[in-house]
């Protein structure tokens, strides 16, 4: 692990690992500026004790014009800045809530900043096929639905069919309906879906944490394979050694904002002491 | 440690790599731009947005004709019910207004009449109520993949069509078995149901942003639809009722044509025209085809047009709500 990292040796933590050594020219040029990022966004349905949801209380609100308490604004990722590079795998730590998950969706463009700015080299793509997924639908349905989801054509899609078939290892449970897949075998159909294109920058949401040992470590593989083919890999994970074995810079978040920023060792070992 | 100077330290970072030694201040979105990257979120002008759209049909029909398989899976008839729901709803409509109200007397042939009008209703009726959810049903889908936003509305019309497709075979089965003959005018029923989609599919694009902001439209939307249907004349005629001095209120013809400016007679009135001709021009002088095939031509150009112009200025906002 050491030995292909060259970041590992930086000792201050605030400094990024400077990125390996190009094997195309590419390499080491920005992908994704993260400039001083805030979103905001609005939940419904949430409401405390004090405002329980019955007609009478909803319309005295309407009548007080106190607008509409079940709508909470929660401020997610307040002020992050980061610069990435081609041939980075970044893993993304930090407990539920502090906003990971919603710091990818705004890399990937899904999510309006607030203030700040996000500028991306090419179309980051977010590791979230399985949105599109229908689960009364048979894998097969599936597999050719999420391909078109990310913008592939029949053709691209014929090409693919059987390699997706073949990397989830599901056999022939992909005539069978989504919702009789166990989670290990969903989650498998689903990376293998996702990494079927070639992404500039991939942004991948705890794919890694389902799916046996052989599989985690294909998709491993698989991984470390586009990152050289391109792009920038971005990966969220609770799983520490998954982070450890991919990723060549870590970054901590803590409620919404950066804890740490650098070498994997350093920044994990400093999360684990806190 | 804090973030802004992990941004500098970035920003510094980026010097070396390249030859070109970023100074200490650089800002993030000098850097940004000396690169050549574009922000992430930012709205494609209207013909680039109708080209990825078109780059995305395959992904729309595609995700139309899974939702209409994903519908019945669980039923042992599974895809059958796709003939049967229209079935059996023309067998009610017959039995109670054909055989036990005895409907109208003054319209021939009314189970066909009164059929024709709910089909065709129906269609416009599903695709808006469609059209209203499929921004906001569909947040975890736009939140995790990037595609032009109306490829949803579209795709829920589109759903609705696969489905009026069929309701047509057992329409027109109908019209025939109540002793309709095949008339050349027969010819012109794919023209009424192509205007009539470009009307659905405009009007679900406005319901989809309306419905993506404000979340009290679907508990409105019923409402809405049932005024909707009984001031289109799905159960009686329009300008029998309207202009009729015998059998209606009497009064003069421009009542009745501006009643026909609501899309869904028209498109109502121009199906029946096709299917039954003589059946809906009993009233003296009648309704004018020249007009019901304005009304359609201009609501089908406008709210396509509107309704994508109008869908697209929100493009960038969707699944922040």
């Amino acid at each position: 692990m050491k030995a292909d990292e060259p970041g590992a040796e930086n000792t201050d933590a605030r400094v990024p690992p400077a990125p390996e050594p190009a094997p195309g020219s590419r390499s080491g040029t920005p992908t994704v500026i993260v400039d001083d990022l805030h979103i905001i966004y609005r939940v419904y349905g949430a409401a405390t004790d004090a405002e329980k949801g019955n007609a009478a209380n909803a319309l005295m609100r309407l009548l007080k014009r106190q607008g509409r308490p079940q709508m909470k604004e929660v401020h997610a990722v307040r002020g992050v800045s980061f610069v990435a590079r081609h041939g980075d795998a970044i893993g993304i730590i930090g407990r539920n809530g502090s906003g990971k998950s919603t710091l990818l969706r705004a890399i990937a463009g899904l999510l309006p900043p607030h203030s700040g700015a996000v500028y991306t080299d090419g179309q980051p793509s977010l590791l979230g096929v399985n949105a599109a997924m229908m689960r009364e639908l048979t894998g097969e349905r599936n597999i050719v639905l999420g391909c078109y989801a990310m913008g592939m054509n029949p053709v691209q899609v014929r090409e693919k069919y059987q390699e997706i078939v073949d990397f989830s290892g599901i056999g022939e449970f992909v005539q069978f309906p989504m919702s009789t897949y166990s989670s290990g075998m969903g989650a498998r159909l689903r990376f293998a879906i996702a990494s079927a294109k070639a992404h500039d920058v991939l942004l991948i949401d705890e794919a890694l944490a389902t799916g046996d040992r052989d599989f985690k470590r294909k998709s491993q593989e698989r991984i470390k394979q586009m990152r050289e083919e391109a792009g920038t890999v971005f990966l969220v994970a609770h799983n520490l050694d998954v982070i450890e074995e991919t990723c060549n810079r870590v970054i901590w978040l803590h409620k919404g904002k950066i804890k740490m920023d650098g070498d994997p060792q350093k920044v994990l070992t400093a999360y684990n002491n806190a | 440690m804090s973030q802004p100077e992990s941004a500098v330290a970035d920003a510094q970072a980026g010097g070396p790599n390249d030859g070109t030694p970023a100074t200490r201040q650089e800002p993030l979105a000098k850097l940004a731009e000396r690169y050549g990257l574009r922000r992430a979120i930012a709205r494609p002008r209207l013909p680039v947005y109708l080209r990825q759209l078109w780059e995305r049909r395959h992904f729309v029909t595609t995700y139309a004709t899974s939702r209409n398989v994903s519908k019945y899976s669980t039923s042992a008839l599974g895809q059958l019910w796709q003939v049967l729901t229209p079935l059996l709803n023309a067998g009610i409509y017959w039995v109670m207004f054909g055989l036990i109200l005895g409907a109208s007397k003054n319209i021939p042939n009314y189970p066909a009449f009164l059929i024709t009008g709910m089909f065709v209703f129906t269609y416009t009726q599903r695709s808006v109520t469609g059209g209203a959810k499929s921004i906001s049903g569909n947040l975890s889908l736009i939140r995790a993949l990037h595609f032009p936003r109306a490829a949803l509305p579209l795709a829920y019309t589109i759903q609705e069509f696969q489905q009026l497709l069929i309701s047509m075979g057992v329409l027109l089965a109908l019209v025939l078995i109540t002793g309709e003959p095949i008339t050349w005018f027969w010819l012109l029923i794919p023209v009424a149901l192509l205007l009539q989609t470009m009307f659905n599919i405009g009007a679900s694009l406005v319901l989809a942003r309306v419905g993506a902001a404000s979340r009290d439209l679907n508990q409105l939307l019923p409402f809405i639809t049932r005024t909707w249907l009984y001031a289109s004349g799905v159960f009686f005629s329009i300008q029998d009722k309207v202009v009729s001095p015998a059998r209606g209120a009497g009064l003069p013809q421009w009542v009745a044509d501006v009643m026909y400016l609501n899309p869904a007679a028209a498109y109502i009135e121009l199906m029946r025209d096709l299917l039954i001709p003589g059946g809906t021009r009993l009233a003296p002088g009648g309704i004018s085809p020249t007009w019901i095939w304005s009304v359609c031509v201009f609501w089908a150009l406008f709210a396509l047009i509107g309704g994508f112009w109008y869908f697209w200025r929100a493009e960038e906002k969707y699944g922040r709500g």
